[in-house]
């Protein structure tokens, strides 16, 4: 997790941004290719349920997961692969996800994409995903009944999720009070299949900010240098307590929803528009052209992030199964207060 | 001196935010108005900065609560009515409701629930969502008949460390009084015998539990001796209790405020007829509000919900059976 600072103009600044953009890009082809080992996976058979890409997403996802540091909130949304890398979880971890294991962090309870350390600051999302921009706001008031100041919360949904009564309410809250949030939109133009101009009738998603008196910033998602400023000048402003702010990026998402999708409804012009530029390319050129990186070095750094993959995926399919046998099946944490009624158990034997 | 049940309430608060640091109240109007009940009253300046005055938002009012409680805190959130919090219903099934299970982080989260008919109230202000809740894993839900139980069952509903569904009636907010607050209490989980007795078992919960023991009393002058329980908890229920009043009494009669379709009593008869079936002498009944939204007028509204007298006519027919 690295901070990012980025007024310009210095050459300390300059390679602060370097390294940023290195270290960003490094976790958007770790997010890259690990989503093409769970399609992959998903297409043998091998992952139960569905499997959810952030293809064109990784940019903005990045630039959002190396802006936090420890300490931070962030509730990402199904395409942030990158980001939830970034802000710490581990390629192990996520695969554990996908693949069910008991040592996951969600222990074969819940899947895919569906997975955090709520004590950790990462939140595991519900599918009403309007619905963790509040449990957001939550923590970071919990932060200033505590005294703990400078800590940002970040929660990132979809153009879909902005016409959901939670996000209204979420937003309105933490203007309210203030919060120290930073609310990501990834306007990919589709809600499933559902284009934008059937989900909101305003002429840009910016127009609603000021609707809810809170600062707001619009970025070109499909650029890793637009977005890591965007979204790091956006930590900054709540870091200092400035209050919350919207980030609307634009871009075009190059998959379908989840993998069982083939997305036929995408409209081909918007895939030749400057928004259906793939993130991932765009960043390898500025890479080369900013001599920042070579084609040999991309190369090499792509063959090492392969081997991190297939080794930690090799590692996960050894381990177990969560066994409904030794399952503790209690959703509350006070055992004394367990239903004890049991005439719907049957003995298997 | 008399305390009643909403002080009971307003005073449990009051000793939860003494005791306990991370405690907070969050909702609408309940800070120096002191709420829509005067539940708070006083409590944002006994307490300043932690009463807080919340938007119209019960989804965001709720998901800023699991937060919080994910953090270590342990909000109180109060709906101003309980037909309100259907606006947030998914953040309290789907969010606190979920979150120990998926994650093995507790969700320590008090929701308060003025529920419950009071007469003129109408459909919208009227609605009990005790067993709504109940239907979910992960939820404890709480419906305290007196001002003793007002009290300690708040109290220790903020000690829990699980999302409680705090129903309290609003029915008995004024004219239910008591000598003094409790010193000691049932814990929660457990029923209590409201009143003894041989003929058959009345189980009830919150405000039903006082039309039971009225009822009872009408039985009385006509030879039958009604034992009432008191449910205290909706979720856990005390099968154990109920079962063993049944195997002492051989009838039963479950009464709820709510709506009869899978509701509390559909719960308790089942369990009775599957577990103890041979308990009994006559088939289990029940008597829940009629299908119908909660009416306005007082005549209907008097007709809809159970009162002692149908409760007791019910009795009655039970008796003969």
């Amino acid at each position: 997790m690295l901070q990012t600072v980025l007024e310009p103009g210095t050459a300390e600044n300059a390679a602060l941004f370097r390294e940023t953009y290195l270290a960003a890009y490094r976790f958007m082809l770790l997010a890259r290719l690990l989503d093409d080992k769970f399609a992959a996976l998903w297409r043998s058979g091998r992952i139960h349920g569905g499997v959810f890409l952030g293809r064109g997403q990784e940019a903005l996802s990045a630039a959002t997961g190396v802006s936090l540091k420890k300490g931070d909130v962030f509730a990402p949304l199904i395409r942030d692969a990158a980001g939830r890398l970034a802000f710490g979880e581990t390629v192990r971890d996520a695969a554990r996800t996908y693949l069910g294991s008991a040592l996951g962090p969600m222990r074969g309870r819940d899947g895919n994409v569906h997975r955090g350390k709520p004590r950790e600051g990462y939140l595991p999302m519900i599918s009403h995903l309007g619905a963790m921009i509040s449990v957001v706001n939550g923590i970071l008031l919990a932060h200033r009944f505590k005294k703990i100041s400078g800590t940002v919360g970040v929660a990132s949904i979809g153009d879909g999720a902005t016409s959901t009564g939670a996000f209204h309410e979420a937003l309105n809250q933490a203007a309210v009070e203030k919060l120290p949030l930073v609310l990501v939109v990834a306007d990919n133009q589709y809600a499933y299949s559902t284009p934008t101009a059937r989900q909101f009738a305003c002429r840009d998603l910016a127009d609603k900010a000021p609707g809810y008196g809170v600062e707001v910033d619009s970025v070109d998602g499909t650029d890793l240098s637009a977005c890591l400023k965007s979204i790091g000048q956006a930590v900054a402003h709540a870091r200092a307590g400035r209050g919350p702010r919207l980030v609307i990026a634009t871009l075009l998402r190059l998959c379908g929803h989840g993998e069982h999708d083939d997305a036929g409804y995408i409209d081909p012009q918007l895939k030749t528009s400057p928004i259906g530029r793939d993130c991932l390319k765009v960043a390898e050129e500025h890479l080369v052209r900013q001599k920042w990186a070579d084609a040999t070095t991309l190369a090499t750094w792509r063959s090492e992030v392969t081997h991190e993959i297939e080794e930690a995926i090799a590692q996960v399919q050894r381990e177990p199964a969560p066994d409904p046998f030794a399952e503790e099946w209690r959703a509350i944490s006070s055992r004394h207060l367990s239903e004890t009624h049991a005439d719907n158990e049957v003995d298997p034997a | 001196m008399s305390v009643t049940y909403l002080e009971a309430i307003r005073e449990a608060q009051a000793h939860a935010l003494r005791d306990d640091p991370r405690v907070f109240i969050y909702g609408q109007d309940v800070g120096a108005f002191g709420g829509a009940f005067k539940a708070t009253k006083n409590l944002a300046s006994e307490f300043p900065g932690r009463v807080l005055d919340s938007p119209i938002s019960e989804d965001a009012i709720m998901g800023l609560a699991v937060g919080a409680a994910i953090e270590g805190m342990r909000p109180i959130v109060e709906m101003q009515f309980a037909d309100f919090s259907t606006v947030g219903f998914n953040q309290i099934v789907n969010q606190a409701a979920t979150l120990f299970w998926r994650t093995n982080v507790p969700c320590p989260i008090t929701v308060r629930l003025p529920f419950g008919g009071t007469s003129g109230s109408g459909p919208f202000h009227s609605q009990c969502m005790e067993t709504v809740y109940a239907h979910y894993p992960g939820l404890i839900v709480l419906t305290p008949a007196t001002v003793e139980d007002a009290y300690s069952m708040l109290l220790e509903a903020v000690a829990i460390d699980d999302p409680v569904i705090f129903c309290e009636h609003k029915f008995l907010y004024y004219h239910l009084k008591a000598e003094r607050l409790p010193s000691e209490a049932l814990p929660v989980g457990k029923a209590r015998i409201a009143r003894e007795g041989r003929d058959m078992t009345i189980v009830a919960y919150s405000a039903m539990v006082h039309e039971a023991l009225e009822a009872a009393k009408e039985l009385t002058p006509e030879g039958w001796e009604v034992e009432v329980v008191d449910l205290r908890s909706v979720k856990p229920i005390d099968t154990d209790t109920v079962m063993a009043s049944v195997a002492r009494t051989g009838r039963l009669l479950c009464v709820g405020e709510a709506w009869s379709w899978g509701g509390a009593t559909a719960e308790i008869i089942a369990r009775v007829v599957t577990e103890g079936y041979g308990l009994l002498d006559a088939p289990p009944q029940r008597l829940n509000a009629k299908d119908t939204p909660v009416p306005y007028h007082p005549n209907l509204w008097a007709a809809h919900r159970p009162t002692a007298r149908a409760i007791a006519a019910a009795a009655r027919k039970l008796l003969r059976l």
